[in-house]
């Protein structure tokens, strides 16, 4: 009988910085309102928040909020209210959460989250998006300025794909010149691109060292507390400092061989977002049989950084454009997904792919069958598939997900003990 | 051809596998090639103007089992998906040399690169469609977007396309799409001499051939129908929203207006006669198909228009067909029309215009509980 595994129970600076930094925020957009502040909605995936920040917009983030209410067990009576209001059960349940907030009295005018001022659908693949944010515009009221970005279907950019997005780009800046009054100064958002580059470059570096053996934290569960600051916050001198002192603290597990768990006994790569109405549970599944996260889709949907890209400052706007097109998760295809699962497989050398997925996100689930015969058929790579959501706890199972997760990691233990030639 | 011999005959091609319809055409035309567009709307001007038959691509219908796509597309994804990857794998699209996919939602995505990935032997290009409907750039765009399908024309299958065939191609497509709309006039008019099934079967038929027969097929309709003999009756008129991608079938159809419905208008095969007025023909033809897809287009869940709110379009067409009701019919799981049914509603019950939904799969079989739901709806109506 193996030793149970056990969570080291270490939070660490990074948890509580992080925590700190987003607390921050969120108290920022609280007192929007009532500071006469100009705030500006965005979704996570491949934005433009340097954009945003150099014209002096506040960002919010919908799926932040969505997020969170989930996590604290607050999503299904948004989400039946949203229902009640002709919201169909087979829609995202992020929208309906938002929408129910709104519904519920939680958003708006003098309410704990504002109304934005202005929302910027940065349409980067997620056509449900476009439809999130016609519909936050609808009751809100606010500007909706569509922010077109073509989809990563060449094996670059094309030149027309640049020049367009640029061109909106420049649209929005005296767009939010009118908002605020600010006139847009070229500098600051090259100050602004220093920053978020050297965010970028901290978190590739932290999640490089998940090449370790073990890995010093879950580049799944844990990964969020790092989303915030990069996807949320970058561009801000805390976000890229928060990042110096996530390298020095991971570095310094690795050092002294440290990982989330007692032991590493798995290593797997997961892809899809979590399941945030049961967050906790479902990575009980997982360390149990000492599974650990080594690299994650999920962690890449603002932006993909281990590969080398940087935000510009010699080129600010083209950057910006480079990265919402083709530098984030969501605007490429599910095959190109297949090919940086691929990567992530053989260079952080794991067991197993774990896909995890969620009815609510179709751009992430929709033929994630496909994804499980390319890995076990063509790769032979042990892959487990398991259905749930994101935000609406209904579709979560956790005797059938145990089942099918002891299941899988029982498999694979059994393959290692024999390939280690000891049955 | 009397209208009932047209029928017959498009009911006949529609009935037909895909593959069989691109085979029999290429019989015709040695070296010929046939591009198969997947929902909503792909330029068919571009594919004929290339000497290529442009075919729609809407899925297996009723006349396909899934064997293997159900193991590549979840049970939350909508029917013509995963129809669609079968018809691949069962071989029903044999003769096909291209399919063109877009963004008209995730799924739709997902699939043109999942098709590429099991059927590398095909042609297969994914066009991106504006989303930006008021950027001083997107006319250009749209036009280079259109230049790129094209240049992979080209390439793949080692043929020409000029400028001058693509004037002539958007011409003779205006012509078939100006035959679409005085059909819907008509029907409009009189709507007892032509039955929705009629007008579906009539308008799906000519996505299955080149564009000088559907236009040879709709004049002979629009001279025989007005002599039809039928008399008005006592009937709700209905607008049908929602169908714009996957179809339903032709038995729901049918009993719509067996339980007291005129449909006198829809959204079904809302792609291939997509835009509102001729696209003119003067200048740059792929600028000027890139203009009016940008300017021209039918209000639709899966173009983002910012000049109007989205339920503005639907009121418009339920006032311009004297409709009394809209019913709305969104395919199961399709995230568009459902995201779309609650500002539509809104937008609807503010106009004072009683609707309802009914959900649709294109295997659905059994219709007697939608014929009591909208019987009781009509009813509701027409005697209140």
């Amino acid at each position: 009988m193996a030793t149970p595994v056990t969570e080291r129970q270490y939070q660490g600076k990074v948890h509580e910085h992080s925590r700190r930094l987003m607390s921050a925020w969120m108290g920022e957009l609280a007192r929007a309102e009532a500071e006469g502040r100009t705030t500006g909605a965005l979704m996570i995936s491949g934005n433009c928040v340097e954009l945003l920040r150099a014209c002096h917009v506040l960002p919010m983030f919908p799926e932040v909020t969505a997020l969170q209410n989930a996590i604290r067990h607050k999503s299904l009576p948004l989400i039946l209210k949203a229902e009640q209001a002709g919201y169909s059960s087979d829609n995202c349940a992020y929208v309906k959460a938002d929408m129910g907030l709104f519904l519920e009295g939680g958003m708006g005018p003098g309410k704990p989250m504002p109304f934005p001022n202005l929302i910027v659908c940065n349409y980067v693949g997620c056509n449900v998006y476009v439809k999130w944010f016609e519909h936050l515009a609808d009751i809100s009221g606010a500007k909706l300025f569509m922010l077109d970005v073509p989809f990563a279907r060449t094996p670059e950019p094309t030149a027309a794909d640049v020049q367009y997005v640029v061109g909106q780009l420049e649209e929005l800046i005296a767009l939010c010149e009118g908002f605020t009054g600010h006139t847009f100064d070229i500098d600051e958002l090259r100050e602004v691109l220093a920053h978020a580059a050297r965010a970028e470059d901290g978190y590739a570096r932290c999640k490089d060292l998940c090449k370790s053996h073990p890995a010093p934290f879950d580049a799944y569960f844990d990964s969020i507390n790092m989303m915030g600051p990069i996807n949320v916050l970058r561009g801000t001198r805390e976000a890229a400092d928060f990042f110096d002192v996530a390298v020095a603290e991971f570095a310094g597990l690795v050092g002294q061989g440290l990982g989330p768990l007692s032991e590493e006994r798995f290593r797997t790569v997961v892809e899809g977002p979590p399941p945030y109405p049961y967050y906790k549970n479902f990575r009980n599944l997982f360390s149990k049989w000492g599974a650990v996260a080594v690299q994650s889709t999920y962690s890449t949907v603002g932006g993909i950084w281990e590969w080398g890209f940087r935000h510009d400052p010699a080129r600010p706007l083209e950057s910006i454009a480079e990265q919402m097109l083709r530098e984030n998760l969501t605007n490429r295809s599910i095959t190109a997904r297949y090919q940086q699962i691929r990567r992530y497989v053989d260079e952080w050398k794991a067991d197993a792919l774990v896909i995890h997925s969620i009815k609510s996100c179709r751009l992430f689930s929709a033929g994630q069958g496909d994804m499980r015969d390319y890995f076990t058929r063509e790769l032979g790579v042990p892959t487990l598939l398991v259905e749930s959501d994101l935000e609406d706890p209904r579709y979560y199972a956790e005797a059938q997900l145990r089942n099918r997760i002891d299941a899988f990691f029982e498999a694979l233990e059994h393959k290692k003990v024999v390939a280690a030639g000891t049955h | 051809m009397t209208p009932e011999q047209i029928l017959e005959q498009c009911r006949d091609l529609v009935g037909q596998p895909l593959g069989a319809v691109a085979e029999r055409w290429k019989a015709e035309r040695p070296g010929g090639r046939v591009v198969a567009a997947y929902p909503v709307w792909t330029p068919a001007e571009l594919v004929h103007a290339a000497g290529m038959l442009p075919l729609s691509l809407l899925g297996g219908g009723t006349s396909v089992e899934l064997t293997h796509a159900d193991a590549r597309f979840q049970s939350f994804v909508c029917s013509i998906a995963k129809s669609t990857l079968e018809l691949g794998f069962q071989d029903i699209v044999k003769g096909i040399d291209g399919f063109v996919f877009s963004n008209i939602c995730d799924v739709a995505r997902n699939l043109g690169s999942i098709y590429q990935r099991n059927f590398p032997g095909v042609f297969v290009e994914y066009l991106h469609l504006p989303q930006n409907s008021t950027s001083p750039g997107v006319t250009a765009y749209a036009a280079s977007e259109l230049r790129r399908l094209a240049a992979g024309f080209e390439t793949a299958f080692g043929l020409t396309l000029t400028e001058a065939a693509l004037t002539k191609a958007i011409e003779i497509y205006n012509v078939v799409r100006a035959r679409v709309r005085a059909l819907y006039a008509f029907r409009i008019a009189e709507p007892q001499k032509l039955s929705t099934t009629e007008l579906y079967v009539a308008l799906r038929a000519t996505t299955l051939v080149p564009p000088e027969q559907a236009i040879a097929w709709l004049d002979a309709l629009l001279d025989g129908l007005p002599r039809r003999d039928a008399r008005p009756r006592d009937r709700l008129r209905v607008v049908i929203e929602g169908a714009f991608c996957e179809q339903p079938p032709l038995g729901l159809l049918e009993v719509l207006e067996e339980a007291g419905c005129y449909v006198v208008e829809d959204d079904l095969l809302l792609g291939w006669r997509w835009f509102t007025s001729d696209v003119p023909t003067d200048g740059d033809p792929f600028e000027r198909l890139g203009a009016a897809y940008v300017n021209q287009s039918v209000p639709s869940s899966t173009r983002h228009e910012g000049r109007e709110h989205r339920s503005a379009g639907l009121i418009e067409k339920v006032r311009r067909a004297s409709a009394t009701a809209v019913i709305f019919m969104p395919a199961k799981f399709c995230e568009p029309a459902l995201f779309d049914y609650v500002l539509m509603k809104q937008g609807l019950e503010r106009a004072g215009i009683p609707h309802m939904i009914v959900e649709f799969e294109e295997k659905m079989w059994t219709f007697e509980r939608t014929r009591n739901e909208i019987e009781t709806f009509v009813e509701s109506m027409l005697f209140d």
